[in-house]
């Protein structure tokens, strides 16, 4: 199971039958295998990792911490809910430290992520305050190394 | 000018020139072509490594270090081997830090030499051997390994060339050409005889770490075998670190100390700053090293795959990163082949003469590249294949 995870982070288009001849295992087995980590949601989806400083539309990140009042009974649970169903949070985290809740809001414009914070965030009762920093330039994101970097040479024969 | 003599000694004269640098100069005149004739990984060094040099630098660590190597390095090594293979080495007598493992190789064979004595080498094999054995004052005795014997060298054949001048046998497993791995039965045969004909076993296994069918096991693991061996390793393949020349050698107290000599008075110690990266990937790498090895494994399988798919047979690599397909079907030499499609198709594989005369009917392909490129050489060799054959 966990090689095929490993394949198919690393390129989640990968085909069952690609995925048999890499690992040396029956495609059947394969097909099944990912039917099962579909079914259990250990992979939730497939998807692009997408350079958005190098297309034609506009992506703002601002990671906004948040401190927060937790409820009774229900810790930070009832507010995190609150906010990760807004569209504009792309994720959403509590954090140990000086503040509890980490959210990263995207948008078309820095606008854009400062009113929701001004106009959604702030305004939730539990929330006590929020400190919002916004993304200059992404430089590695979910593993991925999004500068560019000289191509290694190598001898083309050694021995 | 004129000379009678050379004025370059008889016996480098005399040395053969390289299969590998011949086919080298036809590849470089074309920058296009798809090399599958690299014997280095494709990966570069793992961070952790590369920023250990950085403040190694930073830190103005630009002296020699001890000529046997750092000492923690040389624990370092140690207890790696003690972990990994289950060997035991005493890090101040039994272990040299050198510079990479050809400088091992070279040291070996000559701490071990008297002029004349011959040392016993099962082919195809690492270019270097050979020629390092004359060097030393040796004289090569070539055996040759078999694809019926999935390449495992042969008591028999051992028996068949050796003669009575025959000091130490040098041998390469994971094996560079072919791809092939000793099993602990045959190597078991093959350390026996060589106690019984007292030579001692230059162990080359620098592949150790990529080996894709269970674990290795070491020459000098088996019984009785640790004080005949010199078993050499490096960082170069497991750890993508050729550029830094760093290997090591472990035996027993006299052969290192022998080889230590001769490293002292001609390298005097391996580079610092390598010396202080490749402690930290020993240290802190094993993840680094088994991603390397699945994406290795993965490329092993799709290649062996297209080669049949092509009708050519191959032999199924176990370790290292080379395929060793026969090209007997398409009629043409080693030589042929290689220099062939690489004017046809652009694609170089190195003809399997380089790595002695039984590599004739071979061609080595290195599958340390991306499988996209690798994809790419194979649909090509294919249409090659598809012609020649035809």
């Amino acid at each position: 199971m966990e090689d095929i995870l490993l394949a198919l982070e690393q390129d989640g288009r990968l085909t069952a039958a690609q995925l048999a001849e890499r690992l040396g295992r029956p495609e059947e087995d394969i097909k099944k295998q990912i039917a099962k980590l579909e079914a259990e949601k250990v992979i939730r989806r497939y998807r692009a990792v997408v350079d958005w400083d190098k297309s034609d539309s506009e992506r703002v990140f601002g990671f906004i911490e948040v401190r927060v009042s937790p409820q009774r009974g229900q810790g930070f649970d009832a507010i995190a809910a609150r906010i990760m169903e807004f569209p504009e949070v792309h994720s959403l985290y509590l954090m140990s430290g000086t503040y509890d809740l980490m959210v990263v809001v995207q948008g078309k414009t820095m606008r854009e992520v400062a009113y929701f914070v001004a106009e959604r965030l702030a305004p939730l009762e539990s929330v006590l305050s929020t400190a919002t920093h916004f993304v200059l330039k992404r430089y590695k994101v979910d593993g991925d190394i999004m500068v560019e970097r000289t191509e290694n040479k190598r001898l083309p024969v050694t021995p | 000018m004129s000379t009678s003599h050379s004025r370059v000694a008889k016996r480098v004269a005399d040395l053969p020139p390289s299969g590998i640098r011949k086919f080298f100069e036809l590849v470089e005149r074309m920058p296009d072509a798809i090399s599958l004739a690299i014997g280095e990984p494709d990966f570069t060094t793992p961070w952790r490594g590369r920023e250990s040099a950085i403040y190694s630098l930073e830190k103005g660590h630009t002296h020699y270090t001890p000529t046997r190597g750092l000492q923690e390095l040389r624990d370092a090594v140690a207890s790696y081997l003690e972990r990994r293979f289950g060997l035991s080495y005493h890090p101040d007598r039994e272990v040299l830090i050198t510079v990479g493992a050809a400088e091992a190789i070279d040291l070996a064979l000559r701490a071990i030499l008297n002029p004349g004595e011959a040392v016993l080498i099962p082919q195809p094999c690492f270019v270097s051997y050979p020629p390092c054995t004359v060097l030393a004052g040796g004289v090569p005795l070539p055996v040759p390994t078999r694809v019926e014997h999935d390449f495992q060298v042969q008591v028999s054949d051992l028996e068949a060339a050796c003669d009575d001048r025959a000091r130490a046998l040098l041998m390469c497993y994971p094996n560079n050409p072919t791809g092939a791995v000793m099993d602990r039965e045959a190597l078991e045969g093959v350390m026996r005889w060589a106690e019984q004909n007292d030579l001692i076993v230059i162990a080359d296994e620098i592949y150790a770490e990529l080996h894709y069918d269970g674990g290795h096991v070491s020459a000098a693991a088996l019984p009785g075998a640790r004080d005949r061996t010199v078993l050499i390793g490096g960082f170069s393949k497991a750890w993508a670190m050729t550029g830094w020349r760093l290997g090591f050698a472990a035996g027993p107290q006299d052969l290192i100390g022998g080889m230590a000599k001769v490293h002292a008075y001609t390298v005097m110690c391996a580079p610092t700053m390598a010396q202080e990266a490749a402690l930290d990937v020993l240290y802190g790498c094993d993840g680094e090293v088994a991603a390397m090895r699945r994406e290795y494994d993965q490329r092993r399988r799709v290649i062996v795959r297209r080669l049949r798919d092509m009708g050519l047979d191959c032999f199924e690599p176990k370790g290292a990163f080379y395929a060793f397909p026969s090209i007997a079907r398409t009629g043409l030499t080693s030589e042929q082949f290689a220099e062939r499609l690489l004017q046809e198709e652009k694609v170089a594989v190195v003809p399997g003469t380089a790595f002695g005369e039984c590599g004739e009917g071979f061609v080595r392909c290195s599958y340390a590249t991306s499988l996209p490129t690798l994809e790419e050489g194979m649909a090509r060799m294919a249409r090659f294949v598809a012609r020649a054959a035809g």
